[in-house]
């Protein structure tokens, strides 16, 4: 039977904190961006003329093609390229997630705006509101409100996906237990301390949504 | 931005004999991993509606914890943790005597986790259909087995297809995850050929257009199976 060394997983406690402020920083920042680029494609694609819905749904079906890990590879080589400098595996990550995760937000918003009764708009206009103000004040909140539950389950699905940029060596959580595991010789404390941590983090999350669902619902 | 094109690199030897066995690698692995997805996940979502609450329970504990960890966390389990974990005749066996441990390794860690993804779908499938119609079956004498077998599996499995769909696209992308125990499938390759040559853009835009024209093919392939498959009188089942 094996032996389970605890010591050298308390050990390396900080080291590991350290991994997860960095999920936790570039889940965040990835889901705020991804969450307004996504408002802004849906928008732009429900509301402008040719050929600008369709060059969006180019992009978005072109994202959703795609492997995650592929499209971080393609930043890490592209954003240096572009910049003209280089540029942290961090920035690059943010980016490339931000991009990607866009993609998806886009598309649960777009059924969210377009899940708004079409009189809601019409009164809004009528009532000599711009475009912009309807969708400011009229559509995006009772949109939103319906769509919490689903983005809040993106953004966990986003938090899970952060462990990727593993790829392009950035110490986030799993990236740091990886390099624990290897230098101390204890995968099995580090991956299974790993595995727990996200698995009460990302039930509670999920379980908190489906408590504020049944609450919406109501 | 300063960049020297050159796409002939990825006709020439050996790039090309990467990408193709990139590709081939690729297709075999998912397939394979569905394969014991769409097995387990049908048992597990058949277990979850099954009136017995220990029965459920399992499916429902097995699909949270499947859930509720990153596949990439699997990934590594599967291959460092698990080994160690089994009996020692067992563990050698996995790491020596298997041919091929991380394809194999990535077959389990995909198939295992995207069984509990099918497995809610088939749930929700079931669960769609009307009471009456597992009524009327009883009424006319089946039994629980036949009841699955002849009414709700074939209606369930029609309703859900569309959403089968995705997740067996989903399966072929996040088959790039086995490139973190040296799988060399397409992404593996297009990074091999970038290392080599230098010439990232290129070897990034081939497996690209390839991951596009593997998804298509999904989509054509599936939408003919939906086509067949829709059942009549529903919504979704327009244009007939």
């Amino acid at each position: 039977m094996i032996e389970f060394d605890w010591d050298a997983l308390v050990r390396a406690l900080p080291f590991l904190a350290q991994g997860m402020v960095l999920t936790l920083e570039l889940t965040g920042l990835a889901m705020v961006g991804g969450i307004a680029l996504g408002t802004v494609l849906a928008i732009l694609r429900l509301s402008m003329p040719a050929p600008v819905p369709q060059i969006i749904a180019g992009y978005v079906n072109g994202l959703r093609a795609m492997p995650l890990i592929l499209v971080i590879f393609w930043f890490y080589l592209l954003v240096p390229l572009f910049l003209g400098r280089p540029v942290g595996a961090f920035s690059s990550a943010l980016i490339a997630f931000t991009m990607f995760e866009a993609a998806y937000y886009s598309e649960i918003i777009r059924a969210g705006i377009q899940g708004v009764p079409r009189g809601q708009l019409q009164a809004a206009l009528a009532s000599g509101m711009s475009y912009p103000q309807a969708m400011r004040y009229i559509v995006l909140p009772q949109a939103f409100r319906a769509m919490v539950p689903i983005l809040l389950t993106q953004s966990i699905i986003l938090f899970q996906d952060t462990s990727l940029v593993y790829v392009v060596g950035l110490r986030d959580f799993l990236t740091a237990a990886n390099i624990v595991a290897s230098r101390d010789q204890r995968p099995i404390e580090m991956y299974l301390f790993v595995a727990a941590v996200y698995l009460v983090l990302c039930a509670s999350a999920s379980f908190g949504v489906r408590i504020l669902q049944r609450k919406s619902a109501r | 931005m300063n960049y020297n094109w050159n796409w002939g690199i990825l006709f020439r030897e050996p790039f090309l004999g990467f990408l193709i066995s990139g590709v081939q690698t690729t297709l075999v692995l998912a397939l394979t991993a569905w394969v014991l997805a769409f097995t387990l996940g049908s048992v597990l979502g058949v277990m979850r509606t099954l009136p017995n609450r220990g029965v459920s329970a399992v499916a429902a504990v097995y699909v949270e914890v499947f859930r509720g960890i990153p596949l990439l966390v699997w990934f590594f389990l599967w291959f460092f943790v698990v080994p160690e974990l089994l009996p020692q005749t067992w563990g050698r066996w996995l790491k020596r005597d298997l041919p091929d441990p991380e394809f194999w390794t990535a077959v389990a860690a995909l198939g295992l986790y995207t069984a509990c993804r099918v497995a809610e779908q088939v749930r929700a499938g079931i669960q769609a259909i009307p009471r009456g119609q597992t009524m009327a079956a009883e009424a006319s004498g089946m039994n629980r087995v036949q009841v699955y077998r002849y009414i709700l599996l074939p209606l369930g499995y029609r309703r859900i297809v569309p959403v089968l769909t995705s997740e067996f696209m989903t399966i072929f992308k996040n088959s790039s995850l086995a490139l973190t125990i040296g799988v060399m499938e397409l992404t593996a390759q297009a990074r091999q050929v970038e290392s080599f040559t230098f010439q990232g853009f290129e070897a990034f835009t081939a497996a690209t257009v390839l991951y596009v024209v593997i998804t298509l093919t999904v989509t054509v392939i599936m939408r003919q199976v939906e086509q067949r498959t829709r059942i009549p009188g529903l919504l979704s089942a327009k244009g007939t």
